[in-house]
């Protein structure tokens, strides 16, 4: 369970992390996001995997460590508004610079320039 | 206490003229010459109390952890700096007072002056190496704003901006050599370090320290090869030449090699460097102040050349060697700060520097042309001034020295050489502007100065007279300063007459020599000429040139202001650190092994891993990435709520539906496919760099897993009851045990929803009625099902979120999921119904409501201020009530709530306003112009 787990992290990071290596900004933004769940189940793994043990106080003893939780579903919300201000700053950018290039300059668009 | 004074009311004194400026200049002069002349005379008045103790000094902490303290010292090494800093500090500023003309920004001016002053009183003040250190900054930045004072001009800017470069890397080398001193010594204490010159000269890091230390002097005091500087720094007004490069800014490097004398200067590496530095550039100096055509040029390279003189003396290093290099120091400021200020004088009668075109001033400048034949003489080294009795000393020492071992002799005959140089270049200063009739008409008629103009230079002529007649003068400021140089007193006595001997014949030797030299100076000049000359500023210039453009290449290379080279510079990093750690592992399987795996696993991972796999491939068609992301996002969800966290798959599930709205909307307004870009060698790397990644994360995660860790875990489970009063363990660590956190990730979240506001905020943009295929929109905007469903779930959502606030406490639940659901509820609706529908239904703006939850959440934390409590304490209590019966109410909720109100006015400012970007409620800063928005825009837009 823990290696099929490892694995579906290492996986999911590698395709955000090969999205944000993209030249356009929409991919980056969906790799931002499919990166943020990575990231959110691995810190989430941390307090290890723990089956039928939801942290609610009912007097049996078994619980999954809480902490992890706790600063996941702030992350989850915090990725939330921030994969929303990428994403407006890149319809912004796009509608200042013309184009959807990361970096606000693409060939075609060089080209228009210089016609 | 009094100590504190001295460097202090420089500084305070800074502010004076920038006050007064505005009340005429001689008002704002004279209030200025306040500040320093009390520095002065409070100095003066430990003179006394100098001559019986050692030291006087003042101590507070600064930066203990760093030893840094507010340290300064007066022993008879600072009196004498002293004197000459304030001293000729005061002159001047009475001469600069008629040098600049009437319409120059003076106020500006006095205020570089005083800050200059005031650095350099903390240089020689200070009790502190690091003390130290920054008043050395400090020169050079106020001797920057000093030299390119005249900032229209290119030399002055060209000037300063070298005398910065070259300063300041000193400045750099000094630190590092301080420090590395500091750490030999143990203690950044001056006392401490000058009391452990055995232990200094002893470590193995000792020429290291020697070197940096060195640089830093040398660069200061233009000894060569960094002498190039200072005839630049030429380009200044000349009362910032005079002061600067008699008596201060040059001294300083001077000043700290006789500072550290007792703590470094114990070794035959001392004495071999500094004595040899320190004979090149006072040859160097006296060479190319002969062949200088300009007056203050002429000036610059024999200041190099004195430098050098002194910076030999100290290299030798004997007692009466550092005497005569103290002696010099006063009797170098004095002359040279006359003769700089009459070349001034010179200037600004006749309009001209170049001594080509002077000539013959004795007849309109008879007074002048006495006062500066005097200083040259003194300069030159003529008997009866006080130059000739440093200059004798300085002899005699070269003669005694074994410094250079069987090559001693050297000196001696060096030392005449320079002295016959000395001679030729201030006989041929003198003549050519006084004595030798003018060649062509000068620019104006010449006449004497204003009296007090004149008065700095008489002044200090009467000092060289009066201490080269009377050198017992002297005795009293001397004695004080070698014994703080030395460590130790010294018997000496000063005198003219010593009976004939090499010394005095050496000095005659230089007379007539240098004499003969003028004579022939014809000679000399076309002996000269058959050299290429090699203009310093130029190969400065082009060496800065070369750096900008390496550093610029080395720039683009770098960074190219691109995010993918960013990100892969960031990437790579990353896995090498990563790398790294996991490299230093002993194993990766721990010691808690695998659980067993069961169906619906297998399942979850492989939806996940086809979800993420696909929306990798599929990148370019961006719906259909869109969509197997958001399978990723739904199986996260279902991987939270299957491995004991309901919160969270709550919080991920309502999350995924808010940012998949959100993804759909911000599609539809940006092209619909990617074109393909990268290479395939391109495409390739970032897949074995992301790969790569991906396995360090990996391992990395699987590592973790099969460990056994101590959590503190067990603190919150145990008090979440009693403590937070709450049963949902995640919720009461969210509001009450880690509430400053979330009330941070709030206001985060506000924030960003404020960002976005404002960046939709006239926004324009392209809204295509087609998509990528060239189909049209579908023509029916609001689905009926979709309608009906959405009015009748709104208040059913409004509901559940109201349930899931309040039970959030206890069970699943809280601020941040009911949040959510309520704004997926009202999205739901503007969906269905178009925003013109809701927003006649749903008038008012978002932003007030995500800054109320801040200000709640905030205002919750500081109510517990208020019944004396820390910051965010939460209180609960039981309550029961008829039909109700016992409820429990916690402050917790209220602080809840406040995180309910910012995620759904967070949620609908960004989502509502985006929305609203493709109708005529589109945002905009003034409402007037969001009117003509409104009617304008779309039509133009949609067409």
């Amino acid at each position: 369970m823990e290696s099929l787990y490892a694995i579906t992290t290492g996986v999911l990071t590698a395709c955000g992390l090969y999205l944000t290596l993209r030249g356009r900004t929409f991919p980056v933004v969906v790799g931002l996001t499919l990166l943020s769940y990575a990231v959110n189940l691995f810190l989430f793994s941390m307090g290890g995997l723990t089956t039928d043990g939801a942290a609610i106080v009912d007097g049996a003893g078994h619980y999954a460590d809480p902490l992890p939780q706790a600063l996941v579903l702030t992350a989850i919300v915090i990725g939330f508004a921030m994969t929303a201000f990428v994403v407006i700053l890149a319809m912004r950018a796009r509608s200042e610079v013309g184009n959807d290039h990361v970096d606000g300059r693409s060939h075609d668009h060089d080209e228009e320039r210089s016609r | 206490m009094t100590l504190l004074w001295i460097p202090l009311l420089p500084l305070l004194g800074m502010l004076v003229p920038m006050l007064s400026a505005h009340k005429g200049r001689r008002l704002c002069t004279l209030a200025t010459a306040v500040a320093p002349a009390l520095a002065l005379l409070l100095a003066l008045s430990q003179w006394p109390a100098l001559a019986t103790d050692e030291t006087l000094r003042f101590s507070l902490e600064w930066l203990p952890a760093l030893g840094l303290d507010l340290a300064f010292r007066l022993d008879g090494l600072s009196l004498l700096f002293n004197l000459l800093i304030l001293g000729i500090g005061l002159l001047i500023l009475l001469y600069a007072h008629y040098y600049l003309s009437p319409d120059e920004p003076f106020g500006r001016f006095y205020a570089y002056l005083i800050l200059f002053m005031a650095s350099m009183v903390g240089i020689v003040m200070a009790d502190n190496l690091i003390l130290l250190w920054l008043y050395w900054e400090l020169t050079s930045i106020s001797s920057f704003l000093l030299i390119g004072f005249w900032s229209h001009q290119s030399d002055a800017r060209k000037g300063a901006r070298m005398a910065l470069t070259v300063t300041g890397a000193g400045g750099l080398a000094l630190l590092a050599g301080l420090l590395l001193l500091g750490d030999m010594a143990g203690s950044f204490s001056m006392d401490q370090v000058l009391a452990s010159g055995d232990l200094i000269v002893a470590d193995p890091r000792y020429p290291i320290m020697l070197v940096l230390v060195l640089l830093g002097a040398f660069t200061k005091s233009a000894q060569f090869p960094f002498q190039f500087w200072l005839p630049h720094a030429m380009a200044a007004p000349t009362p910032v030449s005079a002061y600067l490069h008699s008596a201060t800014m040059v001294k300083a490097g001077i000043f700290l090699m006789a500072r550290l004398h007792p703590a470094i200067a114990d070794s035959a590496l001392w004495s071999v460097t500094v004595s040899l530095i320190g004979a090149a550039t006072l040859l160097y100096g006296a060479w190319f102040a002969l062949l200088k055509t300009d007056l203050k040029g002429i000036l610059a390279f024999s200041t190099v050349s004195h430098l050098g003189l002194i910076t030999l003396l100290l290299g030798i290093g004997s007692p009466m060697a550092v005497l005569a290099a103290l002696f010099h120091i006063l009797n170098h400021a004095a002359f040279k700060a006359a003769l700089f200020m009459s070349a001034g004088i010179v200037d600004h009668e006749t309009g001209t520097r170049e001594l080509g075109r002077l000539g013959g001033l004795r007849r309109p400048m008879p007074v002048t042309a006495i006062l500066t034949t005097l200083a040259a003489a003194a300069m030159a080294g003529v008997p009866l001034l006080n130059g000739f009795l440093s200059k004798e000393m300085f002899f005699t020492e070269t003669l005694a020295t074994p410094v250079l071992g069987g090559l001693s002799w050297l000196l001696p005959a060096l030392a005449t050489l320079g002295g016959v140089l000395s001679v030729a270049y201030s006989l041929r200063l003198v003549h050519a502007l006084f004595f030798k009739p003018a060649q062509q008409p000068l620019p104006k008629t010449p006449h004497e100065p204003p009296r007090l103009m004149r008065a700095p230079v008489e002044l200090l002529v009467v000092v060289c007279v009066a201490v080269g007649l009377v050198p017992v003068l002297a005795e009293g400021i001397l004695a004080p300063a070698v014994r703080a140089a030395l460590g130790e007193p010294l018997e000496f006595h000063l005198a003219i007459w010593h009976g004939v001997n090499l010394p005095l014949i050496m000095s005659l030797v230089a007379l007539v020599a240098g004499a003969v030299a003028y004579w022939r100076h014809a000679d000399l000049q076309r002996f000269v000429r058959s050299f290429r000359p090699v203009d310093a500023r130029l190969v400065f210039e082009a060496a800065i040139q070369r750096l900008g453009n390496a550093a610029e290449a080395g720039l683009a290379w770098f960074d190219g202001a691109s995010l993918q080279r960013y990100m892969t510079w960031l990437l790579l990093a990353t896995l090498v650190v990563g790398g790294l750690g996991l490299a230093q592992m002993t194993g990766l399987t721990g010691e808690k092994g695998n659980q067993p795996l069961d169906g619906v696993l297998v399942l979850g991972a492989g939806l996940l891993l086809f979800g993420g796999i696909g929306t990798a491939v599929t990148h370019r068609y961006r719906l259909v990435s869109l969509l197997l992301l958001s399978v990723v996002g739904l199986v996260v969800s279902l991987t939270f709520a299957r491995f004991s966290a309901p919160d969270l798959a709550l919080t991920q599930l309502s999350v995924e539906v808010v940012t998949m709205i959100l993804l759909m909307l911000a599609l539809f307004f940006l092209p619909q496919k990617t074109p393909p870009e990268s290479s395939n060698r391109r495409s390739l790397r970032d897949i074995v760099l992301a790969g790569s990644l991906g396995l360090v994360v990996a391992s990395l995660n699987y590592a973790v897993l099969t460990r056994d860790n101590t959590s503190i875990a067990g603190f919150f489970v145990e008090n979440s009851v009693p403590g937070g009063g709450g049963h949902n363990v995640v919720n009461v660590i969210l509001v009450d045990f880690r509430g400053f956190d979330t009330l941070g990730e709030i206001t985060v979240l506000a924030l960003a929803g404020l960002a976005i506001f404002k960046l939709l905020n006239r926004l324009r943009l392209f809204m295509p009625h087609s998509d990528g295929e060239g189909r049209v929109w579908s023509p029916d905007r609001y689905p009926a099902i979709l309608t009906s469903i959405s009015m009748a779930l709104l208040p059913l959502a409004l509901l559940v979120s109201a349930f899931i606030f309040l039970r959030g406490h206890n069970l699943p639940g809280g601020g941040f999921i009911a949040g959510l659901i309520t704004a997926v509820a009202l999205i739901l609706l503007y969906m269905a119904r178009g925003v013109e529908w809701a927003q006649a239904r749903l008038d008012f703006p978002y932003q007030p409501v995500a800054v109320a939850g801040v200000g709640i959440a905030t205002l919750t934390g500081l109510g517990s201020w208020l019944f004396g409590y820390p910051f965010l304490t939460s209180a609960f209590g039981y309550f029961s009530l008829p039909l109700v019966g016992k409820f429990e109410l916690a402050t917790a909720l209220l602080f809840d709530l406040g995180v309910y109100l910012a995620v759904v006015g967070a949620t609908l400012m960004i989502l509502a306003n985006l929305g609203k970007v493709t109708t005529p409620h589109r945002p905009a800063k003034e409402p007037v112009e969001s009117h003509t928005d409104a009617h304008q825009r779309p039509s133009k837009e949609t067409s």
